[in-house]
């Protein structure tokens, strides 16, 4: 390995296109439907012969299917790196992972910035509201296409963790095991609050034009800068912050103006700046409006156990880090209590970090060893070699 | 293979194929040793996430949590056996952590320190301190127990919460358990440390014919 290279640079990898033909369109929550729909998924190592071996990774808000692999906008190493990869704790020497861009998405799956069979033109705010069991239920399609009927694991952090907790919901018959990490049963006001300031930024932004800006060959970059400040704070914790940056000056001195002075403030706009380049605005608000709409308990007559009433033989992992304050530590033990009075098999660890909500995407060893153990003996269980 | 002592005598205790809560569960040797020797489908608590760590590496469900605040949340007669090993002199509310685990559990297997032994007693009367013993090994001021008591005490304890005592073994180190009757003052002064098996008061007793040989034999 050279330098600048990782271990990713060197898994078995394939990038494509699931599109599914319009007369079997996409059925949505919202009595809408999607047709002609097209989903953008990598896939890591190789299904074994028995079919038994696949991981299905769901992503978080602003993500993409380039978990394991470079980015090929940003050529930046996947997003889940760490543990993704040869002798990693998802080992992709034993392990075929999957993993889609979401329902919405504007990596390659059908999403706002998606053109329209019906018009020719890109949807805009024309595309249907979808929600996470959407987003699920395309993934559904895809493993049909791919022809797999059961998943040895789904995993996923944050948004991706949610999509966990729906597919236990909705397809527990096609999962072996289950790992949710730093996600909740539903999205909380506060969650909801921060997410309408992103929405609000966006839509202030006059290039925006009432989310017709593709058609109009504008961009409102800058609404869609600040929503991802704001989002990104909530991302990280107070004494993460602290540690990293402090009181530090860009420069020598104060510029007694509006510069960004504080390197805090230059990290934040650097954040936003480089998200511009990767994601669409109208995608940004379709999926928070998805997060916002997810509420596990709601659509199971409002009680969170009877949506894992039919996933009892799942093996359930759930994390939580003790800095996360977007979704908190309560939030998980709310699954967890959940899962045990459905009698599901569930592990549950809290992570004892000050790196926040982002600590999932990090390198957290504590959460990597217990990862580990837990896939690697399930697979064991599963009798994937 | 060395098999702690309580262990070895809830390995006897716990049928075949039954399920298990082990509340306070550590690294998971208990059920490890309960899934590998009876096939018991086991559940654990554990308030350390190191001990979680081991246990998911060892293929075991367990929760991060502790008795006191956790245990309310899983549902009425989920396991055949709920299992306490010395930890109740460690909770908050010792009282509602042994109701709770008896509405958890069909039976609870509960081991813990005797502050009623001899040696207990002699140490406090003859040098007026804390006393250090085989079951209590550290000193006051970090030992993890924050609510020692004595067999009677326990005994009684076990009255007023409507539990009946199926069986009691001492536990002394490194020697064999021994069948007791823990309400008899005598053994309240011989055993360090005892193991009970209970179950409600109102419900049946350890299946048809169990006896005491039947546990410990």
């Amino acid at each position: 390995m050279s330098d600048g290279e990782t271990p990713a640079d060197f898994i078995e990898t394939r990038s494509d296109v699931a599109r599914f033909a319009a007369e079997r369109p996409l059925r949505l929550d919202s009595g809408a439907e999607i047709r002609g729909l097209e989903v953008a998924y990598n896939t890591y190592g190789r299904l074994n012969a028995e079919r038994s071996n696949a991981v299905l990774v769901c992503h978080a808000l602003s993500m993409d299917q380039h978990a394991a692999s470079r980015n090929p906008l940003t050529g930046k190493p996947g997003w889940w790196d760490h543990v993704l990869g040869p002798g990693r704790p998802i080992d992709t020497d034993r392990f075929f992972v999957i993993c889609s861009n979401v329902l919405g998405g504007c990596s390659g799956t059908t999403g706002p910035a998606s053109i329209d069979p019906a018009t020719g033109q890109p949807y805009g705010l024309t595309f249907p509201v979808v929600t996470v069991a959407d987003m699920v239920r395309a993934q559904a399609l895809l493993l049909d296409a791919l022809g797999i009927d059961k998943l040895f694991a789904v995993v996923g952090g944050s948004m991706g963790g949610m999509q966990v907790l729906q597919w236990a919901a909705d397809y527990p018959e096609r999962l072996f095991s289950a790992v949710c990490i730093a996600a909740a049963p539903r999205h909380s006001a506060q969650n909801i609050a921060f997410h309408e300031v992103g929405r609000q930024a966006i839509m202030a932004d006059p290039d925006w034009r009432a989310g017709d800006y593709a058609r109009q060959g504008a961009r409102p970059d800058k609404g869609l800068i600040v929503a991802r400040m704001a989002a990104h704070i909530t991302y990280l914790s107070e004494a993460a912050l602290q540690r990293k940056f402090g009181r530090e000056l860009q420069r020598d001195g104060l510029s007694w103006g509006f510069d960004a002075d504080f390197q805090v403030e230059s990290y934040l706009r650097h954040q936003g700046a480089v998200f511009v380049d990767r994601f669409d605005a109208n995608s940004y608000l379709y999926i928070t409006r998805a997060l916002d709409y997810f509420d596990l308990a709601i659509s199971h007559g409002g009680a969170l156990a009877a949506a894992f009433r039919r996933a009892r033989d799942v093996r359930f992992c759930v994390f939580s880090f003790t800095s996360d304050w977007l979704y908190p530590t309560s939030e998980s033990r709310q699954i967890v209590r959940a899962l045990n009075a459905a009698g599901a098999r569930a592990s549950f660890v809290e992570i004892e970090t000050d790196k926040g909500h982002d600590a999932f995407l990090l390198d957290e060893p504590v959460l990597h060893a217990a990862l580990r153990g837990f896939i690697g003996s399930a697979a064991d269980a599963r009798g994937v070699a | 293979m060395s098999v702690r002592e309580d262990f070895r005598e809830i390995l006897r205790l716990v049928r075949p194929g039954s399920r298990v809560l082990d509340v306070g569960c550590g690294e998971g040797e208990l059920l490890e040793l309960l899934a590998r020797e009876k096939g018991v489908e086991g559940r654990g608590l554990e308030i350390s996430s190191a001990g979680v760590s081991a246990c998911l590496a060892r293929g075991l469900a367990v929760v991060q949590g502790d008795a006191d605040d956790d245990l309310d949340y899983f549902p009425a007669r989920g396991f055949d056996y709920a299992v306490l090993s010395q930890t109740l002199p460690q909770v908050r509310q010792p009282r509602h952590v042994l109701s709770e685990l008896l509405r958890i559990g069909e039976r609870a297997i509960v081991s813990l320190p005797n502050f009623g032994h001899w040696r207990v007693r002699f140490d406090l009367l003859s040098q007026g301190r804390m006393p250090l013993t085989h079951s209590l090994p550290t000193p006051w001021w970090e030992t993890p127990n924050i609510h020692l008591c004595t067999l009677r005490d326990f005994t009684q304890l076990c009255d007023h919460l409507g539990l009946r005592i199926e069986a009691c073994a001492a536990l002394a180190n490194g020697k064999p358990a021994r069948p007791i009757d823990p309400t008899r003052a005598s053994e309240n002064w011989r055993a360090e440390s005892a193991l009970f098996l209970l179950s409600r008061a109102d419900a049946p007793p350890h299946g048809e014919g169990a006896t005491k040989a039947d546990l410990f034999g």
